[in-house]
């Protein structure tokens, strides 16, 4: 009898060891004469029990034991995982017992990341299996205007962080006359405390793919490039092998499926310019330029990649696409609340317990997620701050916890949602060093192109070490707060424009971290 | 990693291969880092030149991104992540020790030329930070013993 064994191949698990551990299973099993297969699958998103292994049971139910470390192999063997009595009864400290029966895992609405981590995730024949490519087989059966329809009703909305409508961009772009089209998909995830993106590219990329190829059809685009950050070289490894077999089995290339549209897909690699994540920049980089961020108007639908009509989405609006296509707009707009439709792959970081990837519905307050799903932080001390939506996001103090996730319940206090990304900070940070941080990382940042970020930064970094020096804080903090207020309205994109919001909101909820006197939050009053 | 040394000729296969690409200019300088492992000076004429662009343009776009570099790295690039998520976990006493290691700060390359320490902003790996790369591979859960296998792994 062979033994199904799991061992992701994500980044966040290799990292962690889990090359090791699945060379440490194959050496051991074969001295020992042990049939297995060793399946290399994407996480499930529980990153704090990665490396973690499952071996699949006579009822198909995967039991989980994490984290594994290479060491750990010899005693989960004598423990029987390889045995013939099967996973279910074994008794090890590593052992988690079924992996969907976690509350983690059970908790979730996974309907972007129901695949990553059941199976290969560069193996075709595995992606039909678990109901990929219907989405596409159900495009084709429609005309351009119905997909772009359906894409509407749903709700959907861009998960890059701007939470700009899906359908409004798609249409812009239908309505531009018959010419060379692009679909591209913005994979520069360069926000802190995010991994989404990377983990659904490594972890079931022909979902990408599939949602690319769909847009391609809404819209008669011919190409499409994928910009990856550079920082993700394990996504580049499987993207490029998923569209070599989407290729090979026509489902890219010059006619898709036999419907006599052609679609071709590349992967392009950024060069570790966090500015390029914004649209425009992102563009500009992939014609072969400095990353410079381009006025708008003309908005990239009408003139985006070498001037042409261009839909560009964040990866995870993309990867949402082929559900929708799937199930109907209605079946994924029944999730959510208010104007923000649909789940949201949140992902939980830093100084957390329970840090990894938890789809749900938007609506979930960020106490819940904080406390009850991550467990609170990782060192045991006392949550201080949270930052959300990258380093351009705002630090909510806990009284504001109550906050709904959702885009407009976190603009309404002064926050954004970003691409939802969570950053747990305990008593030890350290605020205005967060805020000087904004800052300097802006500076380093900052494209150039417009003054209110590329001097501001700066002198924002400069402003607040003389408050640190305690050189006339109180009239150097004016300053800040002025700086803040000039590059909010006056920067060209949200690289300066959005840097206020970590500094202000610092500012604003730990004023004692400034040396002003503290000061009493009204506890959720909103 | 064995490194080929700058040859005009060996620019010009480079570009031979990448120019039919859309946009073949970020390819290219990838291509030179890989082959060189670093963009030489001297590569960004013949590069201009091949592509029709002016000398000025290529050189913009060398000097924007963070991964063209112009100078040789040392033997071993060490890569620690410095953002917000890692923060939160103590990455920076990690890059202290790192830096008092090796006598350097971070950005530099120590003198027997051995290791270059960088900053990185955000490898992806947030929910196990602290995390870090050295030449490529990726290590998460960083703390100060896995940091020291790294550096003398690196033999600083």
């Amino acid at each position: 009898m062979t033994v199904k064994i799991y061992i992701p191949k994500d980044a966040a698990a290799v990292a962690c060891g889990a090359d090791e551990v699945a060379e440490a299973f194959k050496k051991q099993a074969k001295k020992a004469a042990l049939k297995i297969e060793i399946v290399r699958n994407g996480s499930r998103g529980m990153l704090w029990l990665e490396p973690l292994l499952e071996v699949e049971a006579a009822d198909g139910v995967r039991y989980g034991f994490g984290p594994v470390q290479e060491e750990d192999v010899t005693s989960l063997i004598k423990a029987g995982v390889l045995g013939a009595e099967g996973p279910k009864k074994i008794k090890h400290q590593l052992a988690v017992g079924p992996v969907e029966e976690i509350p983690f895992f059970k908790k979730q609405t996974r309907l972007t990341f129901a695949r990553c981590g059941l199976a290969d995730p560069v193996s075709l024949p595995d992606y039909k299996r678990l109901g990929g490519y219907k989405g596409l087989e159900n495009a084709l059966k429609l005309k351009p205007i119905e997909i772009v329809d359906i894409v509407s009703k749903s709700g959907l909305r861009g998960r890059g962080g701007a939470g700009f409508p899906t359908g409004i961009k798609w249409k812009t772009v239908h309505d531009t006359p018959p010419q060379q089209k692009y679909i591209v998909c913005n994979a520069d995830e360069g926000d802190s405390g995010t991994f989404a993106d990377r983990m659904i590219m490594e972890g079931d990329p022909f979902v990408l793919i599939e949602g690319m190829t769909i847009a391609g059809l809404a819209v008669g685009a011919t190409r499409g490039y994928i910009y990856l950050r550079s920082e993700y070289p394990h996504a580049q490894i499987a993207l490029n092998a998923a569209i070599a077999a989407a290729k090979k089995e026509g489902y890219l290339g010059d006619n898709v499926r036999d419907s006599g549209h052609a679609f071709h897909l590349q992967v392009r690699m950024g060069a570790g310019a966090y500015v390029c994540g914004e649209e425009t920049s992102l563009l500009e980089s992939l014609e072969g330029k400095r990353g410079l961020v381009r006025a708008k108007p003309p908005l990239p639908a009408h003139k985006g990649l070498f001037g042409q009509p261009t839909i560009i989405n964040n990866v995870l609006s993309l990867a949402a696409i082929p559900y929708i296509l799937d199930n109907g707009p209605q079946a994924y707009a029944d999730y959510g609340v208010g104007r923000s439709r649909g789940t949201m792959p949140i992902q939980l970081a830093g100084n957390l317990k329970h840090g990894g990837l938890f789809e749900t519905a938007f609506g979930i307050t960020l106490g819940e997620l904080v406390d009850a799903i991550g467990g609170g932080t990782a060192s045991g001390r006392p949550v201080k701050a949270v930052q959300v939506g990258g380093p351009l996001g705002a630090y909510f103090p806990r009284e504001y916890f109550d906050t709904a996730f959702d885009y407009e319940a976190f603009a309404a206090r002064d926050g954004l949602i970003g691409h939802a990304g969570v950053v747990v900070f305990d008593e030890t940070a350290d605020m205005m060093a967060q805020a000087r941080f904004a800052f300097e990382f802006c500076a380093v940042e900052s494209c150039g192109k417009c003054t209110p970020c590329r001097i501001g930064s700066t002198r924002g970094v400069e402003t607040l070490d003389k408050v640190r020096a305690g050189e006339r804080p109180e009239a150097n903090l004016a300053v800040v707060e002025d700086l803040c207020n000039t590059m909010k309205f006056g920067s060209l994109c949200a690289l300066g424009g959005f840097t206020p919001y970590p500094v202000m909101s610092a500012l604003t909820h730990f004023p004692e971290d400034f040396g002003r006197p503290a000061k009493k939050l009204p506890a959720a009053a909103e | 990693m064995a490194r080929e040394p700058w040859s005009e000729a060996r620019t010009r296969q480079i570009v031979a291969e990448h120019v039919e690409l859309e946009g073949p200019l970020m390819p290219i300088l990838h291509a030179c880092v890989e082959t060189f492992g670093f963009v030489p000076n001297d590569a960004v004429p013949v590069i201009a030149n091949e592509l029709n662009l002016s000398r000025a343009e290529v050189h913009g776009v060398v000097t924007f991104y963070h991964d063209f570099r112009r100078e040789p790295a040392g033997k071993h690039v060490l890569k620690m992540c410095r953002a917000e998520a890692c923060q939160s976990m103590g990455c920076e006493s990690l890059v202290k020790r790192a830096e008092d290691r090796l006598g350097i700060k971070c950005g530099e390359t120590s003198v027997d030329g051995r290791v270059t320490l960088e900053p990185i902003y955000c490898l992806g790996l947030c929910a196990t930070a602290p995390s870090a790369m050295l030449d490529g591979k990726i290590v998460g859960r960083l703390n100060e013993a896995k940091l020291d296998k790294l550096l003398k792994g690196a033999g600083a």
